[in-house]
């Protein structure tokens, strides 16, 4: 059996079923993925557009009170969908330039030695599961952010006071949490750069740092972007450190303010929702489900366009 | 070849084991209780059905979470045998023929941390706080230090007793929101200016349980009934226990077994007695 397997003209027709039942395996398993994004693109939209019936597409998107449970709901999550808009790309606006420069040190500049330490490190961060980012956030960020909060408003008579759990807490988080996804993708794709770049660069007389940052990065510009679109759609989908964190009460997103994003408001009630409740929080699902693709069509719009300059 | 066999066999293998489980569970010689109600005492049920069928493994109680007055509608309507119920009856639903048997009493504790000088609140210093009117705990003879209202997440149980023993439903001014205790207690712990509640059974030393109206809060306070923020709560019967069929009258004998009594105690509930 075996030595006739060897053979290129034996047992032809055993051997094409093989061939054939592999390749309907593998389209087989190619599917389930395909069917897992359809089912789930369908049960989000049959589970998350009645509410918006009942209630109001106006109602639940410009609404500004949250209250669920009360004896005349109202479902207007305005500040949840700003909270989450402002609070990712404030996050983002920190961690890019952090992020940004390390990769760029990491590809162009660093030592094998610190390369390898920073390197580790990174993926330890990456490795950190969400709920102790939150954890450290409550214990330390917290903390230190209510010491600051009382120094502010140490007079003000009107501002409620969350003890450190606000807006600028979940940032910090989110940030940090972001960075590794930032760093490894902006340096693969600064490693692609070809090195005749660099050295032509060098040779017309350019600094290493001019030329890492008129030639390399340029260069690396479409890498560098799809990086930071995987950074926002990382950091809209996070949860679980930022219920630790944020203080989940509905409110303007402000920096001193306990805030809820589109995750937590899920999250947070969950677990005992009914009704109407429960749907609404099918529609805020919904709503996140939208972003999320927004931000991957994005990518690959980025991603094709790269494809066709080179 | 073989790899196609193997694999064949493996989906055979599966395939039938799936049938034969199914089958095997359409059979069913057990005695049912049904019960239907309050979600608080979602937990208190799911550890009374393990209890329960451990001593009588040929009883099998068929809990449901519709909420207290759904649940008592259902007793009342003979859907049910017995309706959980997290307030005590109404006269008249007892009017209706339903006996209140209360089996367990849910105490909510407030705490704050440890280094507050205040020890006493009286229950109208709390609805102010949490209402929002009192924002310093000068103003209740503490420290110039604003205060951070904490609670639990909309539909919670606790949030929902408490706000209802206070009569403050949809009227808190909630600073930090979270969806379990644990969150809560961590907070509260560690931030000297904050308050909460948790159910009496999460307490421990890293925070401080504050007096309501000069009643602490205890065993002895509960079952007295001077502690305010606490609840009963009620296994509703149509009749009395005696009437009931023999498998309903073995959840209650089992519930006031040594046994029960463990059970009530280790989700966190008091015993009535």
């Amino acid at each position: 059996m075996e030595r006739s397997m060897l053979s290129i003209l034996a047992h032809h027709k055993s051997k094409s079923t093989v061939e054939k039942a592999a390749a309907i395996i593998l389209k087989g398993c190619a599917i389930v993925s395909i069917i897992a994004v359809l089912s789930i693109t369908a049960y989000m939209f049959i589970s998350g557009t009645p509410a918006l019936f009942k209630v109001g597409l106006t109602d639940i998107l410009f609404g500004q009170v949250w209250a669920p449970t009360a004896t005349h709901p109202e479902y207007g999550i305005l500040y949840i969908i700003l909270t989450s808009i402002l609070g990712v790309f404030l996050a983002i606006g920190i961690a890019v330039p952090i992020g940004l420069l390390t990769a760029i040190n990491l590809s162009e500049i660093a030592s094998k030695r610190v390369r390898k330490v920073v390197k580790s490190a990174i993926e330890l961060l990456a490795g950190i599961p969400s709920v102790v980012y939150g954890l450290l956030g409550i214990l330390i960020i917290n903390p230190l952010m209510y010491q600051l909060e009382l120094f502010i408003f140490k007079d003000s008579l009107t501002h409620q006071f969350t003890g450190g759990s606000n807006l600028i807490s979940a940032i910090l988080v989110l940030a940090i949490m972001i960075l590794p996804t930032l760093i490894n993708i902006s340096e693969t794709a600064l490693k692609t750069v070809p090195d005749d770049y660099r050295k032509s660069s060098l040779a017309l007389g350019a600094s290493q740092i001019q030329t890492i940052f008129k030639v390399v990065l340029p260069a690396a510009k479409n890498g560098i972007m799809s990086a930071i679109v995987l950074g926002v759609g990382r950091a809209i989908g996070e949860a679980m450190a930022i219920l630790l964190v944020a203080g989940n009460s509905v409110n303007i997103p402000l920096p001193f303010h306990s805030v809820r994003f589109l995750t937590t408001a899920i999250v947070t009630e969950m677990s005992y929702a009914s009704g109407l409740h429960r749907e609404v929080l099918f529609t805020i699902g919904l709503i996140l489900f939208i972003f999320i693709i927004c931000i991957n069509l994005v990518l690959t719009y980025i991603l094709t366009r790269g494809d066709q300059h080179e | 070849m073989n790899k196609i066999k193997v694999i064949s066999l493996v989906f055979l293998v599966v395939i039938g084991a799936t049938i034969f489980g199914c089958q095997a569970k359409a059979e069913d010689p057990y005695h049912k209780v049904s019960l239907d109600g309050s979600t608080s005492m979602e937990k208190l049920m799911n550890a009374l059905r393990e209890g329960v069928s451990e001593e009588y493994p040929s009883l099998q109680l068929e809990p449901q979470f519709t909420g207290s007055s759904s649940g008592i509608e259902a007793v009342l309507q003979h859907r049910a045998d017995i309706g959980n119920s997290s307030r005590a009856l109404k006269a008249s639903e007892k009017k209706k023929g339903l006996v209140e048997n209360i089996v367990a009493i849910d105490a909510i504790a407030v705490i704050t941390s440890k280094d507050n000088p205040v020890n006493n609140l009286t229950h109208q210093q709390l609805i102010d706080i949490y209402k929002g009117k009192i924002r310093n705990w000068q103003e209740v003879g503490g420290n110039n230090q604003p205060i951070v209202v904490i609670g639990r997440e909309a539909g919670s149980g606790t949030r929902v007793a408490f706000e209802e023993l206070l009569k403050i439903e949809e009227q808190c001014q909630y600073a930090n929101e979270y969806n379990e205790t644990g969150p809560v207690m961590a907070k509260v712990g560690s931030i000297s200016g904050a308050i909460g509640y948790v159910s009496l059974d999460v307490l421990d030393e890293s925070v401080k349980a504050l007096s309501i109206d000069n009643v602490e809060v205890n065993q002895e306070s509960i079952q007295s009934g001077k502690y305010l923020l606490q609840r009963p709560f009620v296994m509703a019967t149509y009749g009395p226990i005696e009437k009931q069929r023999k498998e309903v009258q073995d959840v209650f004998y089992y519930l006031q077994s040594p046994k029960g009594q463990k059970i009530i105690q280790s989700v966190g509930l008091m015993s009535p007695q």
